[in-house]
Order: C-alpha cells, then sequence, then structure tokens
C-alpha cells in the first residue's frame, strides 16, 4: 500500500475506511462477474477441457472422438453396423454378463468389509449380515441374485454365438477364450457357494468335492489313482480342499479362489475376450446372407 | 397330487433361476429359430432369383438406398447399453428385496443333507451320476464337454451361416447343439432340480417327497445277463460292446452326416483330423444317452467292468 493513502489514517483505521473498503469490494464484484461468465459456457473452461480432452457437439467427428478418447469407452468402435444395434440379434446377453461381472464385484467388495473367512465367524458373520448391518440383506441377496443370472446369461450368450455362427472365421479363437470364460464364472460361482459355511453350502460343495476324488490318475478313488500312490491326502481333492475333508483350510482357499485368485484370472481372459471382438472384426452380424452357390472352394495349407 | 409340494420346489429361493430357464430357454430358442426361419425364406427368395440376389441387400432388416450403412455408437449403442444396465439393476433390486438368499443351518458334518445338491447349473453333472461313476460323471465328461464347446469352430467346416440366423444352411450343426445343450444340459438341469428327491430317487412333479420311499431296482451288470463271472471274460465282453458301441454310432454318424447332398460337400471340406474329432465327440456325446437307455429300460448298470474302472 502506497504511503499517504487512505485519507491519512493508518495501521487498522486504514483497513477500515469505508471508502477504501468499498472500491475493493466493487473491483472485486466486477471481478466476479467478468470470471463466474465461464459458467455460462462451462465446456470452455480449462477444467473441463482437462478433464475431457476433445470438444463435445454434434458433429460426428466430435462424436467419434466422444468413444475414441474415452478410457471406458474405448473398446467400443466409434461406428458400427446400423442392424447391429438390434436386439433380436445379440440379445444383449453378453453385454449383461459384463454389467452382471461388475454389479458382482461391486457387492462382492462390500460383502468383504463384513465377513471372516474363518470357521469360527463365517456363518455368524453372515447372520450379523442379515440382522445388523443396514442394507446387509439386500446386499447378500444381490450378490447371490447377480451370480445365479450371471450364469444364465452366459449360457444364453453361448446359445446366441452359436445360433448366428458368430464363431466362425475369424472369430474362431475367440469362441475358445469364451469356453473358457464360461468354465471361469461356473467355477466363480462355486468357490462362493461355500462361504455361508451352511449346510447348503457344505453338502454342495462335499458333493462336488467328491468327485474330484475320483479323478483318474489324480484321485485316490478314481482308475488307477491308488495304482499311482493317491491317497486322500497327497490326491487333487486334498489340494482343493487343503485337507481330507471340507474343514477351515477349504473354507479359506475357496475364499482365495473366490475373491482374488479366479477374479484377476478371469478379467485377465475378458480382457482379452473383447479386445479379440474388436480385432476380428467388431460384432460378427447381422451379417449379409451367402448363398449354398456362392460358397467359396478352401485354402489348402 | 401334491400341490403344496410342487409349489415348494418350483419357489425355493435357489430354484427361481431354474424357473426362469423353464421360460427363458425356450423363449430364446423360439427367438433365434424365428429369424432363422425369415433369413431361410430371403435365402429361398435369392436363390431362386439371381438378378434380385445381385441388388439385394441381403438382410431382412429393412434398407432404403441412401441410408447410411453404419451409425454412431454415441449415442446409438450407448444408450441401449445404459437403458440395459438400468433395466437389470431394476431386476435384481426388484429381486433382491422380495427373495432372501437362502441361508441354512449351520454346516454339521454330521448331519446329511437328503438329497444334497449341488449347486442349481451343476446339477446336470449330478444327475449323470445316476449312469456313470463319479470318474466319468465328474471329472471326464465335464472336460469332454469344455473341449468338445471349444473344439467347435474348428470342426465345423461349414463356411455358410457365419454372423446371421439361419436354420436351412446349418441343420446338422443347429440340431446338434440343441440336443446338447437344451435335450443333455439343460432338461438334466431341470430334472436334477425339480424331479429328484431324497436319495435322488424320481420323484415326477406333484409327488410328494417321501423320505422314507424304497425303490427295489435290481440293477445289473451287463456280463451277468450272460452268467459271465469270469473277469477276464467280463472285461473282454465289455470291450467288445463298446468297440461295437463305437463302430455303429461312428457309421451312424457318417451315415447320418453324408446323408445330404449338402453335408456331402462340407464332408469333402473336412481333413481327417476335423473328422475324427468330430466323430469322436459325437460318439461320447451320445454315450450319455445310451446309457440312460440302458439304465432305465434294460436297468443295467456297467457294461464294461475291469478292477480298476466301470462304465
Amino acid at each position: 500500500m502506497p504511503e499517504g493513502s487512505g485519507n491519512g489514517k493508518k495501521g487498522l483505521a486504514a483497513l477500515l475506511d469505508k471508502e477504501r473498503l468499498q472500491t475493493a469490494l466493487q473491483a472485486l464484484k466486477a471481478k466476479f462477474q467478468e470470471d463466474s461468465k465461464a459458467f455460462q459456457k462451462p465446456t470452455k473452461t480449462d477444467l473441463f477441457k482437462s478433464i475431457y480432452r476433445v470438444k463435445h457437439d454434434e458433429t460426428p467427428r466430435s462424436r467419434a472422438l466422444g468413444v475414441l478418447t474415452n478410457v471406458f469407452l474405448h473398446l467400443h468402435p466409434a461406428k458400427i453396423n446400423r442392424d447391429a444395434v438390434a436386439y433380436n440379434y445379440t440379445w444383449g446377453m453378453g453385454g449383461i454378463t459384463f454389467y452382471l461381472f461388475i454389479v458382482l464385484t461391486f457387492t462382492g467388495t462390500l460383502l468383504m468389509f463384513y465377513y471372516h473367512p474363518s470357521k469360527v465367524v463365517a456363518f455368524r458373520d453372515i447372520l450379523y449380515l442379515e440382522h445388523d448391518v443396514p442394507f446387509g440383506k439386500l446386499l447378500r441377496n444381490m450378490h447371490r441374485w447377480a451370480a445365479h443370472l450371471m450364469i444364465i446369461t452366459v449360457w444364453l450368450h453361448m446359445f446366441r454365438v452359436f445360433l448366428t455362427g458368430a464363431y466362425k472365421k475369424p472369430r474362431e479363437f475367440n469362441w475358445v477364450v469364451g469356453v473358457i470364460l464360461l468354465l471361469l464364472t461356473h467355477l466363480l460361482s462355486f468357490t462362493g457357494y461355500l462361504l455361508p459355511d451352511d449346510q447348503l453350502g457344505f453338502w454342495a460343495v462335499t458333493v462336488g468335492t467328491n468327485m474330484a476324488r475320483a479323478t483318474p490318475l489324480l484321485g485316490h478313488d478314481g482308475p488307477l489313482g491308488p495304482e499311482l500312490g493317491m491317497t486322500a491326502f497327497n490326491d487333487v481333492r486334498f489340494a482343493l480342499l487343503g485337507g481330507s475333508i471340507v474343514d477351515s483350510n477349504a473354507l479359506l482357499r475357496s475364499y482365495i479362489w473366490h475373491c482374488i485368485a479366479i477374479p484377476i484370472v478371469i478379467s485377465t481372459f475378458l480382457v482379452v475376450h473383447f479386445w479379440r471382438v474388436r480385432k476380428d472384426g467388431g460384432i460378427s452380424g447381422p451379417a449379409p446372407v451367402v448363398l449354398e452357390s456362392e460358397i467359396k472352394p478352401e485354402r489348402k495349407l | 397330487m401334491d400341490w403344496h409340494q410342487l409349489w415348494k420346489i418350483a419357489t425355493a429361493e435357489d430354484n427361481i433361476p431354474i424357473t426362469a430357464l423353464l421360460g427363458l430357454v425356450p423363449f430364446y430358442t423360439w427367438y433365434g429359430l424365428r429369424q432363422a426361419f425369415a433369413n431361410d425364406r430371403l435365402i429361398a427368395q435369392l436363390e431362386a432369383n439371381p438378378e434380385m440376389a445381385k441388388t439385394h441387400h441381403r438382410k431382412v432388416q429393412p434398407y432404403k438406398p441412401g441410408w447410411a450403412k453404419e451409425i454412431h455408437v454415441w449415442p446409438f449403442l450407448l444408450r441401449i447399453e445404459l437403458l440395459a444396465a438400468i433395466i437389470v439393476t431394476a431386476i435384481l433390486m426388484i429381486w433382491s428385496i422380495t427373495l432372501n438368499a437362502p441361508l441354512e443351518e449351520p454346516a454339521n458334518p454330521n448331519l446329511t443333507m437328503n438329497p444334497a445338491k449341488a449347486p442349481w447349473y451343476f446339477l446336470g453333472l449330478q444327475e449323470m451320476l445316476v449312469y456313470f461313476d463319479p470318474w466319468m460323471a465328474g471329472v471326464v465328461l465335464p472336460t469332454l464337454i469344455l473341449a468338445g464347446l471349444a473344439a467347435i469352430p474348428y470342426v465345423d467346416a461349414n463356411p455358410l451361416g457365419a454372423g446371421y440366423y439361419t436354420f436351412r444352411q446349418r441343420k446338422w450343426a443347429i440340431l446338434t447343439f440343441c440336443f446338447g445343450f437344451i435335450g443333455l444340459w439343460v432338461a438334466m438341469v431341470i430334472i436334477g432340480t425339480f424331479i429328484r428327491g431324497p436319495g435322488w430317487m424320481w420323484f415326477w412333479p406333484g409327488a410328494t417327497w417321501d423320505h422314507n420311499r424304497l425303490v427295489f431296482e435290481a440293477n445289473r451288470d451287463l456280463p451277468d445277463l450272460f452268467g459271465i463271472t469270469s473277469m477276464w471274460a467280463k472285461g473282454l465282453l465289455g470291450v467288445t460292446v463298446l468297440g461295437l458301441y463305437f463302430a455303429a454310432a461312428g457309421y451312424g454318424f457318417h451315415k447320418l452326416f453324408t446323408g445330404s447332398e449338402f453335408n456331402r460337400k462340407i464332408y469333402q471340406r473336412m481333413n481327417v483330423f476335423q473328422y475324427v474329432t468330430l466323430q469322436a465327440l459325437l460318439i461320447l456325446m451320445m454315450l450319455l444317452p445310451v446309457k440312460m437307455v440302458f439304465r432305465l429300460v434294460f436297468r443295467i448298470k456297467y457294461v464294461l467292468i475291469t478292477p480298476w474302472l466301470n462304465i
């Protein structure tokens, strides 16, 4: 502050001078009005541009960039066949399956906050979840029903892909990846079955893993298993359960497979699956029909 | 007719997905085939009229010259995805609010559940346990199912029907898949859920699940029918019968497969490995229905008996 301003007053008195205060306030108001004009066009602000990277307007280029420059959407192409959005072609089952996977990851993570994979408290945790945790029952219900629904949508997705011949050249390998995902989806659901540690899960897993002891060569009850030295304490069932009976180790193993190992593996295969959909030329159809007379002679090696 | 029992099974919380399957699988089969037949009519039209085949856009979906062949993903696909997500979320919300996930008593190894059932999606495998030993039903057959599914693109030499529904051009493939998926998998899941009661016994829908029911089924092994007692002779007989089955089924499939003009053309395109794999998978798949007939009609348990394994 230059010397001598403020009508000769000094210190606190100068700061509280009415006139000066008014001038300063007016300047601030003018600046506020000027700067807040930016809110009328939020898309022009540096903040907005820093988040979205490209302009968004009604031009085809902008619509394409909106998909291509977004990490969540970039698995989509910018444009697709006009008929490919027809529900009667895709049934939407693959997409719904993936959405259910996201729902399951979300609800599953929340469930993990309330659950200990220990024989002592696992069942009590479920009771606690059902009766004391706010929305705990809804959370558990949703996790279970989404899991069941996901199995159904995976089956129907496979059925649709088969019926449309979408596994044919050049998509053969992606079908194989899909079969692996089908298996992993079932294993994911199965490993979750034991976690409530109730009679239902216990006996279902007992039935399931009893089959493992009959594995040929690797199970102590399977063909040629005993001949190879398999016992209840070193065979494939023992490896699955971490013991010879379904007990605390089985609970822990099933928890780790369910919450960590299989989700990581399945996510990896999902990435490959989606990536291959794009690399193999996008969604398979609806393609123009080909007539029998137009079959090209096959190429021999 | 025990309506209460029927209601109890159909509305058990964990059985809701199978009740849903009862509707969903027939619906989507019809939905897919309806479009297959629509495409087939178009194919027949185009085949009859080569001039039309040259100019037609070759889809049942409407098309007019001047229409853009491609549309933007944003917003035309993304809005559908958002809508689907909202609908699925709504369904899940309502489902989760109205129906509780089952929770039985704490696990108790000393108290066996009867019936002790696997999760519903594995009931097909559990149902196979009736007809095969666990090493077959629980390990070998599931492995074969997965291997067979994975092999489909590599053994299907038919180049037609890629990317559109059709029945006419892929009769063999579609009938085989539907037989496996609906007839052998979904149907077994439904049997395992609705029909198998205590002791894994067969209870028709509406019959009371009687825990004290006894069934006197004198199951025999095939060699018993011929009074064979020697282990060597049993093994030999079993191998012979299995060999005969493989030969007969293989011959039958060959006749069936090369039965039509079109399939013979496809057969010409297949290499020997493709054909052998296809045959092996079909023969092994048919083991299940054949064994079912053996068991249900002739009361035969094992065909092949050896000291190590029985089939």
